[in-house]
């Protein structure tokens, strides 16, 4: 399979690839992993990518009480995160695709993607993080919870970055969990679920299920779930995955609380 | 439309002309003659395309030639050095590593990326490394063998 003719362009700043996404019909293009295929099935056609790989736009740096996340960061980057509270980071990127994906695939070219089956974003939603975006106008904050408006859909602009992805640390005591049951040849969720747990509470989110990742209402997840919306395919049909999700929440929400217990 | 990328390939330099759309496993076997990157099941399933680029485990089939514009890559054919078998190739060999061996470039060179980060990894590991790599003689047994030889060897 061979992409239909594109043009390939390599932004040297932000300013750069703002401008040369101005074109009608371009992509920018990090590491690929979901673009490239997408582009090889003609599904994506187009007429130009901006390689957007080589900005200063990586790298996990602790500041002020939050965690900011370049969103060229790869999922072989995120594995080896070790910060108290937010284990479901590494313990979800170690989980994604295979290493050859791993070694190219970034957070921000998965959020944007917003397949309705990536793991991270679940992990985003428990933990409250919200996205940088700038394009030409300027910048603005967007809580994760406004990003995915549907499958493969988001609240970006097309001419729209992700510049940062910021993510609160937890307080001490606090812990958090990513479970998931993959389907066995694609790898992808047919259920996930990311908890967080800790003095101020305990948040859960699911992905793999609906149109778009959610966030559960505080209270029993098994209730929730119980009437969420949730899709049903030759895979899985709705009443198994409804289970499916009920099942990764209480396990993910099991071991955030087993990490969040203070150590004797 | 095409435009000319470099990089150095088994450490040689090469460069050629690509167009915007080339992708890598292309650019080396139709571009340079390389065709120990094999073209399985082009989706980014099977994992028999993967070279080593910057020394990191890629699928060939899911890069832009552009992208390696650059870059150090590294393909089945430069693994030997001097007519000297790498120590990985050795293990398959005699481990019985491989069958028909149209998955083995790919999975030598996902074994190396492990091993480069993981002298001595479990079994658990091996396979975890082995997640994006297909083989459809399903000789893994083998393989796991071989690469837990590789690297005691190491």
């Amino acid at each position: 399979m061979i992409p239909a003719p594109t043009r390939y362009a390599r932004a040297s700043d932000i300013v750069h690839a703002l401008e040369l996404l101005g074109e009608d019909d371009a992509k920018a293009i990090a590491g690929g992993q979901s673009l490239i295929p997408v582009m090889k099935l003609r599904i994506a056609r187009p007429s130009v990518v901006v390689d957007i790989s080589r900005l200063d736009l990586r790298g996990i740096e602790p500041r002020d009480g939050v965690l900011h996340i370049g969103p060229l960061t790869t999922w072989a980057e995120l594995a080896d995160l070790a910060q108290p509270g937010l284990e479901a980071i590494a313990e979800c990127a170690r989980g994604i695709g295979d290493v050859q994906v791993r070694n190219l695939g970034t957070i921000g070219g998965s959020v944007v993607h917003a397949d309705p089956a990536s793991d991270m974003p679940a992990v985003l939603l428990a933990l409250g993080a919200t996205l940088h975006l700038r394009s030409r106008e300027g910048e603005r904050a967007v809580s994760i919870g406004d990003v995915f408006v549907g499958p493969f859909m988001t609240e970006l602009e097309a001419q729209e970055l992700v510049v940062d992805i910021i993510v609160p640390v937890p307080p001490a005591g606090s812990g958090s969990a990513y479970a998931s049951v993959e389907h066995p040849a694609s790898g992808f969720a047919l259920a996930g679920a990311a908890a967080l747990v800790g003095p101020e509470g305990e948040s859960v989110a699911i992905t793999g299920v609906g149109a778009t990742p959610f966030a559960l209402p505080t209270g029993d997840p098994r209730e929730a779930i119980g009437e969420a919306e949730i899709f049903g395919d030759r895979f899985a049909p709705e009443e198994y995955r409804r289970e499916l999700a009920a099942v990764v929440a209480e396990r993910a929400l099991a071991t955030a609380r087993e990490r969040a217990a203070p150590k004797r | 439309m095409s435009d000319t990328v470099a990089f150095v390939v088994n450490g040689e330099p090469r460069s050629l002309e690509v167009e915007g759309r080339t992708l890598l496993v292309h650019a080396l076997r139709d571009g340079l003659g390389l065709t120990g990157a094999h073209i399985g099941c082009d989706t980014s399933q099977c994992g028999t395309c993967t070279v080593l680029m910057d020394g990191r485990a890629v699928k060939s089939c899911t890069v832009l030639a552009h992208q390696a514009d650059g870059r150090e890559l590294t393909t089945i054919e430069g693994l030997a050095s001097d007519g000297e078998l790498h120590a990985l190739q050795r293990a398959f060999v005699e481990h019985h590593g491989l069958q028909c061996g149209f998955c083995t470039p790919g999975i030598i060179l996902t074994a190396a990326d492990l091993l480069a980060r993981n002298a001595s990894p479990s079994d658990d590991e091996i396979r975890h490394a082995l997640r994006g790599n297909l083989c459809r003689c399903t000789g893994y047994q083998g393989i796991v063998e071989s690469i837990r030889a590789a690297g005691a060897a190491a």
